[in-house]
């Protein structure tokens, strides 16, 4: 069913598969996501759509190997299966009428922040793409986003690429320098978002964080994905995941996306044991 | 003669201390003999009030008669005439309020236990019959669309298939079953029993398609006019949360009764080898009084907390049937009725900012509630005592609150009607507001019963077949 037709390995923690899954490919937008199981005692994971090809029916997943499932993910190959992947999930990223815009991604959320690159790119819009990283090894897509943007500006946190520091800093000195946009789209670690979000709100910029909760379903049925955007109660499986930034409550996020922590070290750990096991 | 023993015959259970530290079923089932002797206490009235009562129209006193004889397969017959379901309502219809309770024997004395013998019947059918045995009806060339795996979805699957109908359901989840499967824990409804009853639809040659969620994966128009469906039937329920409103419901450890029950049903948290987490609280509150509350409570017991269901009407006001609510209170939880949560409290260690536990529950503000007039349900209305403000030590919440009918069909079917509060409209026979697109079960009504999910099911069939072949 879902093949893993292509596998590729982006930086050593991050890994891009291509999936057949021709009714998900048919139908899926930037900003959109899949949730997918790996096996039959495997979670379901949310993992945003960062290509889709509707002739050849696939679709293309970035992810970093952070827990037991992404982990195990990791470990399948060029024509395994996923035992499960259902979408396009969520609401596609707003592009019509954009002339101008500021793509901020920062680490593996690159992946996410490249489609809608790509897609402003292709409708003849200004895009300014503004990707970090921790460092030089950790770096993904350059090339696509270079392809893709009218301006690349790279960072990262110890200078070994690009320029050192921040993506807030990269953005306030081209909105300095007299650069204007009509949005700031931003993807990436939630505290990174917070603070391109209240930069681009402090110069009246419009901001839009694409946010990546833990949930199940992915259509609204467990509320686990709920945020608090503008103060109400928002899921961001169906009402999302993108939201306008300056009104989404970050720091009750990012207290959110802690919840199963303990849990996830554990289980993590676990995995590495089994597979390590295998290897002897 | 009948058997004149005012008392039916109890049903073998668990014992509560030993239940309510295990997911295996509750209650054991019949034995033949047991129901055998069941079966004579059925006067066989010629007037049937019990399938007057039946939102499946079984033919009740038929089938008892053949348990009563020991005939047990030809009961199963007659009881699958009727219902695509017969091992599931007997373990969760409310029986009393249903077939049960229009009983004769119910007025001198307890009525035959109607949900017991279909459940017996319908587990001996398993244990000893093949879904393969059974005849794949000749097909008529027909194609119709079924959304949602749920009770009224397999129900009017398993009709229109037993006419012949070309029959694909499609399933959001990765299992199918809807709330069977992710809602109702297996102690009251084995996982095993589902599967079983989807695998004899399936022999029936009804194709399942899950991981599609109709209104993303694919919608209604495009069913019809690309894939060749004919008609579509929508039970797609009522699966959005509602939460309270109240500070702190963001919490980490506060759950929608969904999310808490869906992770330990459908995803199977409480055992030791599956990827998907759950909190181990060590005392958690429901909130709501009504069958999902009794569920959430019970896994939360199963997994080791001290349990409250806190409900801010009295006991004799709560809407969970009264076997569950015994059930539950056999099981030690503890009840906290007229009470009303205002608040949930977030623990923050002021000393240190990146302690794991900041913003986990650590308590619910509550208020005691007292029962005033009657309002428009005819429910008397709770209203809240002066000073009667109290924090309850728990560090789990679980919203049980009820449930509204998912949005993602009607924002993507034109011309699809629905009420104010989200609901499909639909005519007595399930027809919507579109032309061949007919809809039922909680998706139509909110949140109801699998049985009555099941009769609309079935109505929808009947009016599919007849749109379809004129019949």
């Amino acid at each position: 069913m879902f093949e893993i037709v292509k596998k590729k390995s982006l930086n050593p923690t991050v890994t891009q598969m291509e999936i057949t899954a021709p009714r998900v490919a048919r139908k899926a937008e930037p900003g959109q996501f899949v949730i997918l199981r790996t096996d039959e005692q495997g979670e379901r994971v949310p993992l945003t759509i960062a290509d889709f090809d509707r002739e050849r029916g696939t679709v293309t997943v970035i992810f970093q190997v952070v827990g037991s499932t992404t982990e195990k993910l990791n470990h399948l190959k060029e024509g395994d299966c996923l035992q499960d992947l259902v979408g396009p999930l969520g609401k596609a990223t707003h592009t019509d009428g954009l002339k101008k815009v500021a793509v901020v991604g920062g680490g593996v959320g690159c992946a996410i922040a490249f489609p809608v690159a790509k897609k402003l790119h292709s409708l003849g819009c200004e895009v300014h793409a503004i990707v970090g990283f921790r460092n030089r090894d950790l770096v993904i897509l350059e090339q696509e986003f270079a392809q893709n943007s009218a301006k690349l500006v790279r960072m990262s946190d110890d200078g070994s690429w690009g320029e050192q520091g921040l993506v807030t800093d990269a953005l306030k000195a081209l909105i300095e320098s007299g650069e204007t946009y009509d949005q700031v789209i931003t993807i990436g670690p939630l505290v990174m978002m917070k603070f391109v979000c209240q930069l681009a709100t402090q110069y009246g910029l419009k901001c839009i964080a694409s946010m990546n909760p833990v949930m199940i379903d992915g259509t609204g049925m467990c509320g686990g994905c709920r945020l608090s955007v503008g103060g109400k109660t928002v899921f961001a499986c169906v009402d999302g995941p993108e939201f306008d930034g300056a009104l989404i409550d970050f720091d009750e996020a990012i207290a959110r996306s802690a919840m199963y922590r303990g849990f996830e070290r554990h289980r993590h750990d676990e995995t590495c044991n089994l597979f390590a096991k295998e290897v002897e | 003669m009948a058997n004149m023993n005012p008392k039916r015959n109890e049903m073998p259970v668990q014992a509560p201390e030993v239940r309510n530290r295990n997911f295996e079923e509750v209650a054991l089932g019949y034995t033949a003999e047991q129901a055998m002797d069941e079966a004579t206490r059925c006067l066989g009235c010629k007037q049937m009030p019990c399938v007057a009562g039946c939102p499946v129209k079984i033919h009740i006193p038929a089938f008892i008669a053949k348990v009563a004889e020991g005939d047990f397969e030809g009961a199963y017959q007659i009881i699958a005439e009727a219902s695509s379901l017969p091992a599931v309502c007997g373990r969760v219809c409310p029986q009393e309020n249903q077939c049960e309770g229009k009983c004769v024997r119910g007025i001198k004395g307890e009525s035959v236990a109607i949900g017991r013998l279909e459940r017996f019947v319908a587990d001996w059918h398993n244990a000893n019959a093949h879904a393969a045995d059974r005849k794949r009806p000749a097909p008529n060339g027909h194609k119709v669309a079924v959304i949602g795996s749920g009770p009224s979805g397999l129900t009017c699957a398993g009709d229109l298939a037993k006419k012949g109908y070309d029959v694909t359901i499609f399933e959001a989840l990765h299992l199918a079953g809807g709330v069977l499967v992710y809602g109702i824990p297996e102690f009251r409804l084995p996982k095993a029993i589902v599967q079983k009853e989807i695998a004899g639809l399936q022999a029936l040659g009804v194709r399942i398609e899950t991981n599609t969620v109709v209104g993303k994966t694919v919608s209604v128009d495009e069913l019809m006019a690309e894939e060749g469906f004919e008609a579509v039937f929508i039970g797609s329920g009522a699966g959005l949360p509602k939460f309270m409103g109240i500070p702190g419901e963001n919490l980490k450890g506060v759950y929608s009764a969904n999310e808490f029950l869906t992770r330990i049903n459908l995803m199977k948290a409480y055992l030791p080898d599956s990827d998907t987490p759950i909190q181990h609280a060590k005392r958690v509150a429901v909130v709501g009084g009504g069958n999902v509350a009794m569920d959430a409570a019970r896994c939360a017991k199963r997994l080791g907390a001290e349990v409250y269901i806190v409900y801010r009407r009295g006991m004799e006001e709560l809407p969970a049937r009264r076997e569950e609510v015994e059930h539950a209170m056999e099981e030690g939880i503890i009840f906290k009725t007229l009470t009303n949560p205002t608040e949930i409290l977030g623990y923050q260690n002021p000393e240190d900012k990146r302690d794991p536990m900041n913003g986990f529950v650590a308590g619910m503000r509550c208020v005691e509630m007292e029962l005033g007039e009657p309002d428009a349900s005819g429910r008397r209305r709770p209203v809240e005592k002066a000073d009667s403000s109290f924090l309850l030590d728990v560090d789990c919440v679980i919203m049980a609150l009820g449930t509204s009918p998912n949005p993602l069909i009607k924002s993507t079917t034109e011309g699809l009607e629905t009420t104010k509060w989200g609901g499909i409209i639909a005519d007595e026979n399930g027809q919507t507001s579109r032309r061949s697109v007919y809809a039922g079960g909680d998706a139509v009504t909110g949140a109801a019963t699998v049985i009555l999910a099941m009769g609309a099911g079935k109505t929808a069939a009947a009016a599919i077949d007849k749109e379809l072949m004129g019949n």
